[in-house]
């Protein structure tokens, strides 16, 4: 699925990142815990997310997340956008809940990560 | 083994604005040297979840990074307070992190054993009243 697609499904507006439309994702995660996300997220992933903090993109940044998804209509502060573009990361703001925005992605064959994190 | 590459990096207790700035740093460095992104991917979490570790629960210390042809290495060693009981700080799910760090998403018990999983080797030492260090390695090959 492209983000372009990721876009559309959730309804959503790009407010970083238009000229990366049409690069893949693979999976994607929904989760407001980032410590969660740091455990078991993979490459090219969608982030959706209803918390809106600088930490969400430096956690994006740190696992190489290509595209976030903030739902429920809430919008990052200009700052957040200027680090966003400057990692390179897709932003997306959807008005959908996280539960449907996940829900409609599931459902267009966006899968989740799959995989479990090893024991240790 | 000859050490291409050591920068030091201050850690502030309690700085949460800040927190995961060395870690931007490092991974923006270890791309300059053309390290694999699976293994970039590795040290940049752990990397991120010690330093988020020294600012929400240390008195402050420092981030070491150390490069050398067959790995890298980060030393996270702080000036306190010591865990009592490292098997159970090392448990998924126990977590002491305060509101503040939950607020702002973390502090949900996964940050050491995290930093175990992504390490090719891993270590961690701690005496209550003296501090804590965490050696992890990544193998480059």
């Amino acid at each position: 699925m492209t983000i372009r697609e990721v876009m559309e499904i959730v309804e959503g507006k790009v407010l970083v990142g238009e000229d990366r439309l049409d690069d893949p994702v693979d999976t994607a995660c929904g989760s407001d815990l980032m410590s969660d996300v740091l455990a078991f997220v993979k490459e090219r992933t969608v982030l959706i997310t209803g918390l809106i903090n600088p930490h969400v993109l430096r956690t994006s940044e740190m696992l190489d997340i290509t595209c976030i998804v903030f739902s429920r209509g809430k919008l990052p502060s200009e700052e957040m956008l200027e680090m966003a573009d400057e990692i390179g990361i897709t932003v997306i703001a959807s008005p959908m809940t996280t539960y449907t925005a996940c829900g409609e992605l599931y459902i267009h064959g966006l899968p989740g990560t799959k995989k479990k994190p090893k024991e240790v | 083994m000859a050490v291409l590459l050591e920068k030091s990096f201050p850690v502030e207790a309690g700085a949460y604005t800040t927190a995961g700035e060395a870690s931007t740093t490092i991974k923006r460095t270890l791309k300059q040297l053309g390290i694999s992104a699976e293994v970039l991917r590795h040290v940049s979490v752990a990397c991120y979840e010690v330093e988020l570790n020294l600012v929400i629960h240390s008195l402050g210390g420092t981030l070491t990074l150390l490069v050398d042809p067959e790995k890298v290495t980060l030393i996270s060693k702080d000036i306190g307070p010591g865990i009592p009981d490292i098997d159970k700080a090392m448990t998924e799910g126990f977590s002491t992190a305060n509101e503040e760090a939950r607020t702002l998403g973390f502090g949900a018990g996964m940050g050491l054993p995290n930093m175990k999983r992504n390490a090719t080797e891993f270590d961690i030492q701690s005496e209550v009243g003296v501090g804590t260090t965490i050696t992890m390695s990544f193998a480059l090959k």
